[in-house]
C-alpha cells in the first residue's frame, strides 16, 4: 500500500466501470420492463452474486493469473522447497485490493436486490451458500488455467474466455442463452448451479427446494477437483535450467 | 549403516520443442510441433553416507541440476528409485523440504525487497523454528559468516559474494540435515570462495551436515571433497576419491624444467613436450615407464637445469580428460 492516492484512484475507477456496465442494465429493464419474465431485481439479485463472488476469488487468487510468470522467471522451485501446499502459496503470492472496487459496486446491486425483493432469513442464507459456491468455482477456474501452465508454460487465452465469459454470462438468467452455452456452465463449469437455479428456485417457484441448498456444493467439489488436478499438474513440473 | 541417500536408476528426460523460423513456422507450430527428447538422466545410481561431503561435476548440461532438483524434489523422475532419510523427495515433499537445505547459486532464495533479516525472520516463520533455538542459531552463523552489517540491507543491493553468505546462511537456519550446494562459487572472488569452503566444511565437520556440491572450480573440489562422483551426458563416469580419479586416468606425472637457455633437446621414449614458455618446459611422463633420472640426464646432457618441480597433472586436466571420453548419449 505505498501509493495511496494511485490506489484510490484504481479503486474508483473499477467502482465506475462495472458501475455503468449495471447502469446499461437499468436502462436495458427500463426500455423492455423485464427479461424473459426475470424484473430488474431478480436479474440484479443474480448479477450481484456473481460479480462480488468473482471479486473475491480474483483479489485472492491473483497469482494464479500470473501463474505462468512465476514458472518462468523460475521461482516455482522455491515454491517446491518451502514445506507448504504449493496452491496455498501460489495464492498468497499476490492479494489484489483493487478488485474492493468491483466488490464495492457489486456488493451495493447485491444488498439493493436483497432490500427489494424482501428476502427472508432462510433465502439470505441460501444467497451466502451461493456466494461461496461461486467464489470456490472461479477459484476453481483460475486454478485450472494456471495448472495448464505445467503442460505448455503459456496459459491458453480460451480459459480466460470461460472465467471473464463466465462472470459475463453467468450474471444473467442462462435462459437468454443458446443451448451448448448453457451446458457448457452447467455441467463443465458448473457456475449456474450455484447461481443461476437456486436464484430461479427461489424467486419463481416462490418456495424453495432442499435441492437449491444442496446445489451450490458443486462449486466447492469443483474446486477441491481443481486442487487435485492441480496437484497432479505439479509432477510434470520442468522447472527452468540453470 | 543404511545409507542415507539411495538414488537408484535414476532416468529423466525432457520433451523439448524444435523451433520454428518465420511467420509461417509460427503458424504452423501452432497446428503441429515437432518434439525431440533430451535424456537429461540415464540410469543414475549412487549411495551416500550421512556426513560425507561429496562433489558432484560434468560438464554443463550433464545432469547435475537435474539430479540436485530431483533430490531436492523439485522435479519428479520418469523412473528409478529415490529414498533420502527413508523418504520419497517428491512425494514426501513438505516434510522432506524441512530436512533439507538447498542454495543455487544462480538464483536467490531469499526475497528479493527484503532487508536480509526480514527474510530471516521469514523462514523462521516458514519453518516454524523455536525463537531460541534460531537465536542460538543466527548468533552462530552471523559470527562465522561475517553478515552482521549485510542484515539491513534488501537482498537485491548486496554483492554477488555477500549475497552468497546470506543464502547459505538462510538454507541452514531450519538445521537441515542435507545440504545441496548448486554451484555456490560461481562468479566469486577469490576470498568469498574460500569464506564459503571454510563455512561448508565447519558445517559438515561439526554439524555432520551432509554436502552435495555441484561445482565447476577444481579448486573447491580440492579443498573441499573427500569424495567425487563425475557425471556426463547422463551417466555417471566415476565415483571415488580424488586420488583414485587421478589413478583412473593417467599415471602421468608432469615435470616443469627451467634451463638455462632454451634449446631444443631429445626426450626418451615415454615422455612428451606438453609446452614451452620461454626457459620453461612442461614434461609429461609415465614415472612406471620411465625414471626421472633418465629425463634429467637427457636434458643435462645439452644445458644446464636452473629448476625442477615435478607434481601431478592439475586437477582440471584430469576432469577435462574424463570429458572428452564422454560419449554423446544425449540424443
Amino acid at each position: 500500500m505505498q501509493y495511496k492516492a494511485s490506489f484510490c484512484l484504481l479503486t474508483f475507477g473499477q467502482f465506475l466501470t462495472t458501475g455503468l456496465e449495471f447502469i446499461a442494465v437499468i436502462a436495458l429493464f427500463h426500455r423492455f420492463g423485464s427479461i424473459q419474465g426475470w424484473s430488474l431485481s431478480q436479474v440484479a439479485l443474480l448479477y450481484g452474486i456473481v460479480g462480488s463472488s468473482f471479486a473475491v476469488a480474483d483479489a485472492t487468487c491473483r497469482g494464479f493469473d500470473k501463474f505462468s510468470d512465476i514458472v518462468k522467471r523460475g521461482d516455482f522451485d522455491r515454491y517446491l522447497l518451502r514445506p507448504y501446499s504449493t496452491a496455498l502459496q501460489v495464492a498468497s503470492y499476490e492479494v489484489q485490493l483493487l478488485r474492493i472496487g468491483r466488490l464495492l459496486q457489486a456488493g451495493i446491486v447485491l444488498i439493493w436486490a436483497v432490500w427489494h425483493l424482501n428476502l427472508n432469513i432462510w433465502d439470505i442464507a441460501l444467497v451466502g451458500m451461493m456466494l461461496v459456491g461461486t467464489t470456490c468455482t472461479f477459484a476453481g477456474l483460475l486454478i485450472l488455467s494456471a495448472t495448464l501452465t505445467f503442460y505448455t508454460v503459456n496459459t491458453p487465452e480460451i480459459v480466460n474466455a470461460l472465467t471473464y465469459g463466465g462472470v459475463e454470462t453467468a450474471s444473467f438468467p442462462l435462459s437468454i442463452y443458446p443451448g451448448w452455452l448453457i451446458i457448457l456452465f452447467t455441467w463443465v463449469v458448473p457456475l449456474a448451479f450455484s447461481g443461476y437455479y437456486p436464484v430461479k428456485s427461489m424467486i419463481k417457484s416462490g418456495h424453495l427446494n432442499y435441492l437449491s441448498y444442496v446445489m451450490p456444493l458443486g462449486g466447492i467439489l469443483f474446486l477441491v477437483l481443481s486442487l487435485v488436478i492441480w496437484s497432479i499438474g505439479e509432477k510434470h513440473y520442468a522447472s527452468t535450467g540453470s | 549403516m543404511t545409507p542415507q541417500i539411495e538414488v537408484e536408476n535414476l532416468r529423466k528426460t525432457f520433451r523439448i520443442a524444435e523451433p520454428t523460423h518465420g511467420t509461417l513456422g509460427a503458424i504452423k507450430g501452432l497446428v503441429s510441433r515437432k518434439y525431440r527428447t533430451h535424456n537429461a538422466l540415464n540410469g543414475i545410481s549412487f549411495s551416500l553416507q550421512k556426513g560425507e561431503l561429496v562433489g558432484y561435476i560434468g560438464p554443463n548440461g550433464a545432469g547435475k541440476s537435474t539430479t540436485v532438483k530431483i533430490l531436492s524434489g523439485i522435479l519428479v523422475p520418469e523412473s528409478g528409485r529415490c529414498k533420502v532419510m527413508g523418504l520419497v523427495p517428491w512425494e514426501d515433499r513438505k516434510k522432506y523440504v524441512r530436512k533439507i537445505g538447498v542454495v543455487f547459486g544462480q538464483r536467490t532464495q531469499l526475497w528479493w525487497d527484503l532487508p536480509v533479516m526480514e527474510s530471516f525472520e521469514l523462514l523462521k516463520n516458514i519453518y516454524s523454528i523455536p525463537s531460541h533455538a534460531f537465536k542460538v542459531r543466527m548468533d552462530e552463523m552471523i559470527h562465522l559468516m561475517e553478515i552482521e552489517p549485510l542484515l539491513g540491507t534488501p537482498v537485491r543491493q548486496l554483492s554477488l559474494g555477500q549475497r552468497m553468505r546470506c543464502d547459505l546462511v538462510a538454507s541452514l537456519l531450519h538445521n537441515p540435515e542435507i545440504l545441496f550446494l548448486d554451484e555456490p562459487t560461481i562468479g566469486l572472488d577469490a576470498l568469498s570462495k574460500q569464506s564459503l569452503r571454510n563455512f561448508v566444511l565447519r558445517i559438515n565437520r561439526d554439524n555432520g551436515v551432509t554436502v552435495i556440491l555441484t561445482t565447476h572450480d577444481m579448486d573447491d573440489i580440492e579443498a573441499l571433497c573427500q569424495r567425487v562422483i563425475v557425471i556426463g551426458g547422463g551417466c555417471i563416469l566415476s565415483d571415488g576419491t580424488l586420488t583414485q580419479l587421478r589413478k583412473r586416468v593417467a599415471q602421468e606425472k608432469w615435470m616443469i624444467v627451467e634451463l638455462q637457455e632454451s634449446v631444443d633437446f631429445p626426450l626418451p621414449e615415454g615422455s612428451r613436450l606438453l609446452r614451452n614458455e620461454g626457459k620453461q618446459y612442461w614434461i609429461e611422463f609415465d614415472p612406471d615407464v620411465l625414471p626421472v633420472t633418465e629425463i634429467i640426464s637427457c636434458i643435462a646432457s645439452r644445458t644446464t637445469l636452473v629448476d625442477i618441480l615435478i607434481q601431478d597433472p592439475p586437477i582440471e586436466e584430469i576432469i577435462a580428460h574424463i570429458y572428452r571420453e564422454i560419449p554423446n548419449v544425449s540424443q
